[in-house]
């Protein structure tokens, strides 16, 4: 029998007794050594609730939300996570656990963050992964950060496209904002990079050159070779943005010169999750002293076994506080670990083939909107991976209104252009979104 | 197995043993995995050649990741006080809430599409500003070291915006490493702040380390030796008369829920910890959520968007003088989401009482351990010494006993520090056994100590090797 406001702590009346008897006081006030001008007389204004009626309202509230078919992508997308995935990652010994201090006791996590680290080797073909950052927009500013200590170069330049996700930019600006460095933005060209303006602008100044494979129009870039030759001439490091699932299509980045990839992993292994992601970040062996967040390493226990452990830890706030690489702490290590238990899933060929999907889906759903009398997709002559922009003839926003009306999301990115996105887990519903467009765009 | 392997191998390895029917076990060394050729309707020159992945059925996978689960530590595996990081319980429900389907959404739906996400960021704003005496909640930072960050960049914009151009932080040696390099990131000098000799803030260094430079001084309280800073009240005069804000750091707030709020302290600008004070799990280190409570005056800068009610709904809005965003999109949701049914399940009886609970079980675990506790009186955690012993040594054979142990060598105005948090969740039995952990480990001989841990699955793991000769992927294993 407890006697607690908490239902969470196991304390009988009578153990409660004992304690407070143990330390000579009568009541659990005693102990809070707090002067009475500050004690805290009030109340929260919080009901206590069952848990059964707690999950009720929180439901009910959660349904005021319209159900709709989403066609929303623009650097954050929805794929369908395996249920082997939430079962394995709700294992408590995963979901509860903490950072790993004790190594001895969290093998297990420390194994499957460096399986996570070595899939992300293999994707971006680059040397290190750390094991997360929050998310795609924090790791750039990390990345840029990282820049700034390996140039020792105030007064320099970041240079970044002109089309970039509004949460991106702003991000990296307060990343910066303790820095003498300015952001730039370069020019695009039919939704890849207009290399010759680029190349104007680069020069020793240049602290960074970011660019995004697919692009937040969409669009697979071209060019990243040429980039990559480009910040090699000038020493300025080449920091590509991109996800998982695309580069196990795409050329691996840093064999196109990228020092540096960055972008969401959380793309495979969460759902759309209202936009909670976790920051992919690998980089050149000859950047490892800069890395930011945690790493972990192979190596042996007193038995001579393979073993997991943290590793470069000198580099981490709590040891060298305002001179660390970052001051990220708490990660996202659990989605970390489900991002590698999804693409475990896949397995190469699955991984492979969902990517070609992403080509596939968004070549037809462009062709089929392209019919429509009103719209032109896609607006970019490129190759698209999940996603395309579409010129409308009509205002844009009454387009999206009215798709909206009949329960389908897409993007209003211009005054005439919408974007849409697809994936596995809306591809069913073009059917539907194309007859709905057919009246919208009229 | 060859004895360099590991007790489970890589999902890498693994895929050795669907490939060779002479073989069951895996071949650890040849770290074999299966690589596929790419064929895609793309150009050649856009694409890969081929990519190398692990390859394992479901079933396989089931078991690796079940084996690996088995191999590592959480809240439901035995006592974890690890000090400062409040490992609660992590009710089941939160769970079940956050896998709710309209949970899911993206984040880029229309205002309109999602009063019922929106709806639940309102409320949480307000619960958390009222259980932080604040006026105003952002919930955008994903972790606390992400809500320091934050609070650094709103005291910044404030000065900024009164024309005052300050360069530093102030920070007590005790303090978080997270306040240090928040504060650096944020652009400004760090002037630590030496501790008095009763282990709380020394109001005359304060008052030598205070000046126009001032931006503001980072502080938890309790502390991070679980002392309550008494003096607060002058302290937050003195750092308001240089004209600098006063920070909080919510990693302790689980002392304090309904006994006293920073906002009555004085405090201008705070974070909470919400995987810590409201039991979300913290994932093997992450995901947490770092929400930034400010007063009135502070409010305009908070990031964008901010939740407000409008004509029978919800909207998002960009408050006035805004420092922009910290994160890409709105910050962790699902961990908000299950902050908020955490704290409609205990409301206000259920919160204050846990931190009753949490502070009863500290005090009655540190009166029953025999190490020497320097400091006092404490709330919620304490910091013991281990005396002529080596405090990682100490922990490393508590493990033997089958408990995590407290946070070691930290802070270090203590000597070999174990600095320990039970939390509310225990029972006296159970402190009672960890207490019991605790004296055994203290009267062993430094052999066996040293020899530790014995009966864990890994035994004591060359930490050294590991960052001397770097190896942090499978790639780099091939030298092996």
């Amino acid at each position: 029998m407890t006697a607690n406001g908490t239902p969470y702590a196991p304390h009988t009346e009578a153990e409660t007794a004992a304690m407070l008897s143990a330390l000579g006081v009568e009541r659990e006030e005693e102990l809070f050594d707090i002067p009475e001008e500050i004690r805290f007389d009030g109340t929260f204004d919080i009901t206590n609730r069952e848990e059964r009626t707690t999950r009720a309202l929180v439901g009910r509230v959660l349904s005021e939300n319209d159900e709709l078919v989403e066609f929303l992508g623009r650097g954050h997308y929805d794929h369908y996570v395996p249920s082997m995935i939430d079962h394995l990652t709700d294992r408590s010994e995963f979901l509860t656990s903490y950072t790993q201090y004790q190594p001895e006791i969290a093998q297990g996590f420390l194994q499957a963050l460096f399986e996570y680290q070595s899939m992300i080797v293999e994707l971006t073909g680059l040397d290190v992964a750390n094991c997360s950052m929050y998310d795609a927009a924090t790791a750039l500013g990390e990345a840029a950060t990282l820049a700034i200590r390996s140039r020792e170069a105030d007064g320099a330049r970041v240079l970044v496209p002109e089309r970039l996700h509004e949460g991106r930019r702003r991000t990296l600006e307060n990343y910066l904002i303790g820095h003498d460095v300015d952001i730039e933005a370069y020019p695009m060209d039919d939704g890849n990079v207009d290399v010759a303006e680029l190349t104007d602008r680069v020069d020793e100044s240049t602290l960074l050159v970011y660019a995004e494979t697919p692009t937040v129009r969409g669009a697979i870039e071209e060019h990243l070779g040429s980039i990559g030759d480009l910040t090699g001439e000038h020493d300025a490091l080449f920091v590509v943005g991109s996800d998982p699932l695309a580069l196990a299509l795409l050329e691996a980045p840093a064999r196109l010169g990228a020092d540096i990839v960055i972008g969401d992993a959380a793309t495979l292994g969460l759902p759309a999750a209202y936009g909670m992601g976790t920051g992919l970040f690998a980089c050149r062996e000859a950047f490892l002293r800069q890395v930011p967040g945690r790493l972990v390493g192979a190596s042996e226990d007193a038995t001579d076994r393979r073993a997991y452990t943290l590793t470069l830890q000198t580099r981490e706030q709590h040891i060298r506080r305002e001179r660390a690489t970052s001051n990220i702490c708490t990660n996202q290590a659990w989605v970390a670990l489900r991002t590698a238990m999804h693409i475990a899933w896949l397995g190469p060929s699955g991984l492979a083939e969902l990517a070609e999907d992403c080509v596939v889906h968004a070549r037809e759903l462009a062709d089929r909107l392209n019919e429509i009398r009103g719209l032109k997709a896609p607006v970019h002559d490129r190759h698209h991976f999940r996603e395309f922009v579409a010129h409308t003839d009509q205002p844009a926003q009454a387009v999206a209104s009215d798709l909206e009306a009949s329960g389908y999301a897409v993007h209003v990115v211009g005054e005439h252009e919408i974007q849409l996105c697809v994936t596995e887990t809306n591809a069913d519903s073009i059917d539907g979104l194309v007859e709905a467009a057919t009246e919208a765009a009229k | 197995m060859t004895d360099d392997s590991a007790d489970e191998p890589l999902t890498y390895e693994q895929a050795r043993w669907a490939n060779d029917d002479e073989v069951y076990e895996p071949l650890l060394s040849e770290k074999h995995t299966q690589r596929v050729d790419i064929d895609s309707s793309l150009p050649d020159e856009l694409t890969r050649d081929s990519l190398e992945l692990p390859d394992l059925s479901e079933p396989q996978l089931a078991r690796h990741y079940t084996r690996l689960s088995e191999m590592n530590y959480g809240v439901e595996s035995g006592p974890f006080p690890l000090g400062s990081c409040t490992m609660k319980y992590n009710p089941k429900f939160t769970e079940d809430v956050a896998a709710h389907p309209m949970a899911s959404v993206h984040p880029d739906r229309s205002e309109r599409s999602v009063q019922g996400i929106l709806e639940v960021q309102y409320r949480l704003q307000e619960q958390l500003a009222r259980i932080g005496g604040m006026d105003a909640v952002t919930l955008q930072p994903p972790a606390g070291a992400a809500g320091e960050f934050t609070g650094i960049l709103l005291a910044r914009a404030y000065h900024e915006s009164n024309g005052d151009d300050r360069s530093e932080v102030v920070i007590p040696d005790s303090a978080h490493g997270t306040n240090f390099a928040s504060a650096a990131m944020a652009g400004y000098d760090v002037v630590s702040l030496p501790s008095a000799d009763d282990g709380r803030v020394d109001t005359d260094a304060l008052a030598a380390a205070l000046s126009q430079e001032t931006a503001a001084l980072m502080l938890t309280n309790p502390n991070t030796l679980g002392l309550f800073e008494r003096d607060i009240v002058k302290i937050a005069e003195m750092v308001h008369d240089v004209g600098g804000l006063l920070y909080y750091d919510g990693a302790n707030l689980n002392a304090l829920l309904g006994r006293a709020r920073p906002g009555d302290m004085g405090f201008d600008i705070m974070h909470y910890n919400v995987h810590k004070t409201f039991a979300t799990p913290h994932g093997g280190g992450g995901p947490g959520a770092g929400p930034v409570g400010v007063t009135d005056e502070l409010a305009f800068f908070l990031p964008d968007p901010h939740v407000r009610r409008s004509n029978g709904g919800y909207e998002r809005y960009k408050p006035e003088h805004s420092i922009g965003k910290v994160h890409g999109y709105d910050g962790n949701w699902l961990v908000l989401l299950k902050t908020y049914a955490y704290i409609a399940r205990l409301g206000d009886e259920g919160l204050a009482d846990a931190s009753a609970k949490a502070v009863l079980n500290a005090n009655y675990l540190a009166s029953r351990i025999d190490h020497e506790i320097p400091f006092g009186p404490f709330h919620h955690e304490f910091v013991a010494s281990a005396g002529d012993q080596d405090a990682a040594d100490v922990a490393k054979r508590m493990l033997d006993y089958g408990v995590h142990p407290p946070t070691t060598k930290w802070p270090d105005i203590v000597d070999e520090a174990l600095m320990t948090e039970p939390t509310e969740i225990e029972g006296k039995r159970t402190l009672d056994q960890l207490a019991a952990a605790f004296n055994a480990v203290h009267g062993e001989d430094a052999a066996t100590i040293e020899r530790a841990p014995e009966r864990t699955a890994a035994r004591r793991i060359d930490q050294v090797s590991a960052a001397r000769n770097p190896r942090l992927s499978w790639q780099a294993l091939d030298d092996e």
